[in-house]
C-alpha cells in the first residue's frame, strides 16, 4: 500500500513523473482560467454594491487562497523531509516557496488596486490583507534562510524546520490580526470580499481557483524537475536525463 | 562462534558535505583495551568522522554501534560515557580553567573541586586553576582540556589531534594519559598526524581521498 | 554518578549568569538600546506627553521587541564560536534540557531586566503608574515568549554570515501577535478598561510556545551541529 509512497521518494521516479504531468496540468489550468477570465469579466453581472471593481476578486481571492496552500504544501513537504529524511521533500518544499510567495504578492497587489475604488487609498490596515503581508514575510524568511547557508542539505533542513515552525503560528498570525483589527472597526465599510454570490458570478471564481491550482501544480512540476537536477548533478541518471 | 558485542563498531560509514563525498564507507570497531588511530592527509575527513562518532552527526549511510545498538537509538546516554576533545581546545575565555572543568564535567558526573585540581596537577596546569582560560598559553589550553578528559571518566575517548601546540613533555603527557586510559579497559579513537608510539594494542584506519 | 536533570540545569543557568556578569556591558546595552529607542520616537514626531501617551503601548513593545533581538544573537553565537556548544551537547544531558536552560537564564538576563526597567521607560511616555502593573505583566509573557521565538530563529542561523539581520527577519514576522496582544493589553490598562482578556491571550501564547519551542529549537541546534 505504502509503495507508492516510498517510490516518491525517489529523486528520478519523481523527474520522470512531474515531466509526465507538467503538460497536461499547463493545459487543464489553461483552459480553466480562459474561462474563468472570460465569463468573469465579460459575461458576469456588475455587483450592486462595488459595481466592476468587484471583478478583481477572479485574480485577488484565488491568488489569497493559494498563497495559504502552499504554504500548507511546503510544510507538508517539509515535515517529510525531516522526519523521514526523504530528499525529494526538500525540492518540493524548495520549488514551492517563490512561487506560494509570488502568490502573496499578487494577492497584496490585486488587494491594494481593489481597495483603490473602495477605500479610496492604495493601502488600509485591512486584517487579511494585514495577515497576508506578515505571510509574505515570513516566505521571505525561508527563502532567505535557504539561501543564506553555504552547505544545501543544511539550507534545506534549516528551511524546512522554519516552514513547519511557521505553519503553526500561521493561525496564530492570522487570528491576533482579525483581533486587532476588530478594535478599530469603523475604518474598512465596505469588505474586501466576496459579495454574496449568484452562480454567474461564482462559476468564474471557482474556475480561476481551479486554474490557479493547476498552474501551480504545473509550475511546481518544471521546478521541482530543475531542484532535483540540480541536487541529483552527481548522479548518473541525471547525465542520461540532460542528454535526452 | 557468537562473540558478544562490544565496544564501539561503525560500518560502511557515507558523509556528504554538500557535493563532496567526504567519507566514503568507512567501517572499524574498537574493543577495550584498543586504540584507534586515525590518520590521513587533510580534508580525507577525520574530524567528520569523529563527529559521526560522537552522535553530533548523522551519516547518510553505515551505521555506528556501541555494545551491539545503534548509537541513535539511546543518544543521550552513549555520550554520557564518551569523552570528545575537539581540534580547539574548546574553553569560555571568560571562565577559570577550574570553572571551565566544573562547568563541562559537572554535568556527567558528580564532582568534587578536589578532584578538578587532581586532574588540572595531573596535566601539569594545576597553578592555573584560577586564571581565566583567555590568558593561558595554547598549550596551556590544550593541557586544560585535557584535564577535562581525564576528569570525565569516560569509557570512550574520542580525541581530535590531541597533541597539537604541545612541547615534548606535553606529548609525553598525552601518551601516557593515553596508555593509562586504555590499559584500564577504556577505548579510545585518536586523530593524529605522526606515529604512535605506546605499548598497547594500536589499530590504524587510513582516510584517504 | 550520573547528574540529575534538575541540577544540571542549574549548573547550567549558574554558568550563563556567571559568563553575563564577567560582561556586564552585554546585559546594559540591550537596555539602553531599549532607552534609545523610546527615545527616538517624541523626537521624530515632537508629540507632547498627552499625546505621546495615545503611541506609548505601540512604541513600548516595538522597543522591547527589538532591544530583545538584539540580545537573541548571543544565546549560542559565544558557545558555538569557541567549541563549547559541542561539548554541551555531548554532555549527556540531551540537547533540550541545554537549550531550555540556556534560554531561561537568558530570559532572566533581558528579558526580566527590560521589564524591570520598563516603569522608566513609561514615565518618559506617558503612561500611567496606574497601567504599569498590567505593562509590567505583558512585558513579562511577552519577552519570555520571544526568547524562545528567538532561540528557534538563533539555532537556526549560527554562524552565518548577517545571521544577525536574518534572524529579527525570521522572528518578527512570528512576533506579531505578541506585539498586538501585549500593546492591545498596555492600552487597555492605561484607558481603564479590563486588559484581562488580552493578558489571557498572550499567556496562551506563552505557554503554547514555552510548550512547543524546545523541540523545534533543539531540532535547530541539531541542524547547526551537523
Amino acid at each position: 500500500m505504502w509503495t507508492w509512497f516510498y517510490k516518491l521518494a525517489s529523486p528520478p521516479y519523481v523527474y520522470g513523473v512531474a515531466a509526465a504531468l507538467m503538460p497536461w496540468l499547463l493545459g487543464t489550468a489553461a483552459l480553466a482560467m480562459v474561462y474563468g477570465l472570460i465569463a468573469g469579466l465579460a459575461f458576469a453581472p456588475p455587483d450592486y454594491q462595488q459595481g466592476d471593481a468587484f471583478r478583481m476578486i477572479y485574480v485577488h481571492v484565488p491568488a489569497a487562497i493559494m498563497s495559504l496552500s502552499v504554504y500548507m504544501v511546503m510544510a507538508t513537504a517539509s515535515a517529510v523531509a525531516l522526519i523521514w529524511r526523504i530528499k525529494v521533500g526538500h525540492a518540493v518544499a524548495a520549488a514551492s516557496a517563490p512561487i506560494g510567495a509570488s502568490f502573496a504578492l499578487l494577492a497584496l497587489v490585486t488587494g491594494s488596486l481593489w481597495g483603490r475604488p473602495m477605500w479610496g487609498t492604495y493601502w488600509a490596515w485591512d486584517p487579511r490583507l494585514t495577515s497576508e503581508l506578515i505571510l509574505l514575510f515570513i516566505y521571505v524568511g525561508v527563502m532567505s534562510l535557504r539561501s543564506a547557508f553555504e552547505d544545501h542539505a543544511r539550507g534545506d533542513r534549516a528551511a524546512a524546520l522554519l516552514a513547519v515552525v511557521g505553519v503553526v503560528n500561521v493561525p496564530i498570525v492570522h487570528f491576533s490580526v482579525v483581533w486587532w483589527n476588530s478594535l478599530h472597526q469603523g475604518a474598512t465599510i465596505v469588505k474586501l470580499g466576496a459579495p454574496s454570490m449568484p452562480g454567474s458570478m461564482l462559476w468564474p471564481l471557482l474556475s480561476m481557483w481551479l486554474g490557479f491550482m493547476l498552474f501551480y501544480g504545473a509550475v511546481l512540476c518544471t521546478r521541482v524537475q530543475a531542484e532535483v537536477l540540480n541536487r541529483e548533478r552527481q548522479a548518473a541518471w541525471v547525465r542520461e536525463a540532460i542528454k535526452s | 562462534m557468537n562473540i558478544a558485542p562490544d565496544g564501539l563498531e561503525f560500518e560502511k560509514v557515507h558523509v556528504w558535505r554538500g557535493d563532496r563525498h567526504v567519507l566514503q564507507g568507512v567501517s572499524a570497531n574498537v574493543r577495550p583495551r584498543e586504540l584507534l588511530h586515525i590518520s590521513g592527509p587533510n580534508g580525507t575527513g577525520k574530524t567528520t568522522l569523529l563527529r559521526v562518532l560522537s552522535g553530533l552527526l548523522r551519516p547518510e549511510q553505515g551505521s555506528v554501534r556501541w555494545l551491539g545498538q545503534s548509537i541513535m537509538t539511546f543518544r543521550t546516554e552513549y555520550q554520557a560515557s564518551l569523552a570528545y576533545a575537539s581540534h580547539e581546545p574548546a574553553l569560555k575565555g571568560d571562565l577559570t580553567a577550574l570553572e571551565n572543568l566544573h562547568f563541562a564535567v559537572g554535568l556527567k558526573r558528580r564532582i568534587t573541586a578536589e578532584e578538578l585540581h587532581a586532574a588540572l596537577d595531573r596535566t601539569g596546569v594545576g597553578a592555573c586553576a584560577d586564571l581565566p582560560a583567555r590568558v593561558l598559553s595554547a598549550g596551556q589550553r590544550r593541557r586544560v582540556a585535557l584535564a577535562r578528559v581525564l576528569a570525565m571518566s569516560a569509557t570512550v575517548w574520542l580525541l581530535d589531534e590531541p597533541y597539537t601546540n604541545l612541547d615534548a613533555s606535553g606529548a609525553d603527557l598525552v601518551s601516557g594519559l593515553l596508555q593509562a586510559h586504555v590499559q584500564g579497559g577504556g577505548l579510545a579513537l585518536v586523530v593524529a598526524h605522526h606515529e604512535l608510539r605506546l605499548p598497547c594494542s594500536i589499530r590504524r584506519l587510513e582516510l584517504n581521498s | 554518578m550520573k547528574v540529575g536533570a534538575w541540577r544540571a540545569f542549574v549548573l547550567i543557568v549558574y554558568r550563563e549568569l556567571c559568563l553575563s556578569f564577567r560582561r556586564p556591558e552585554h546585559l546594559f546595552q540591550p537596555l539602553v538600546f531599549f532607552l534609545i529607542v523610546t527615545t527616538l520616537f517624541p523626537l521624530g514626531l515632537s508629540l507632547q506627553l498627552s499625546q505621546l501617551r495615545d503611541i506609548a503601548p505601540g512604541v513600548l513593545w516595538v522597543a522591547a521587541l527589538l532591544s530583545s533581538l538584539l540580545s537573541l544573537d548571543s544565546l549560542f553565537k559565544s558557545d558555538a564560536d569557541d567549541g563549547t556548544l559541542e561539548q554541551l551537547a555531548l554532555s549527556g544531558q540531551g540537547l533540550t534540557l541545554i537549550v531550555v536552560a540556556k534560554t531561561c537564564a537568558h530570559w532572566l538576563l533581558t528579558g526580566l531586566a527590560l521589564v524591570v526597567v520598563s516603569p522608566i521607560v513609561a514615565i518618559a511616555l506617558g503612561i500611567p503608574t496606574a497601567a504599569f502593573a498590567t505593562m509590567m505583566m505583558s512585558l513579562a509573557l511577552g519577552t519570555l515568549t520571544l526568547s524562545w521565538l528567538g532561540a528557534i530563529g538563533a539555532g537556526l542561523t549560527i554562524g552565518l554570515r548577517r545571521g544577525n539581520v536574518l534572524l529579527s527577519l525570521i522572528v518578527l514576522p512570528l512576533a506579531t501577535p505578541l506585539l498586538i496582544f501585549g500593546a492591545a493589553a498596555t492600552e487597555r490598562a492605561i484607558s481603564g478598561t479590563s486588559a484581562v482578556g488580552a493578558l489571557y491571550f498572550l499567556a496562551a501564547l506563552c505557554v503554547f510556545t514555552c510548550t512547543l519551542a524546545p523541540f523545534a529549537a533543539t531540532a535547530a541546534l541539531r541542524i547547526t551541529l551537523e
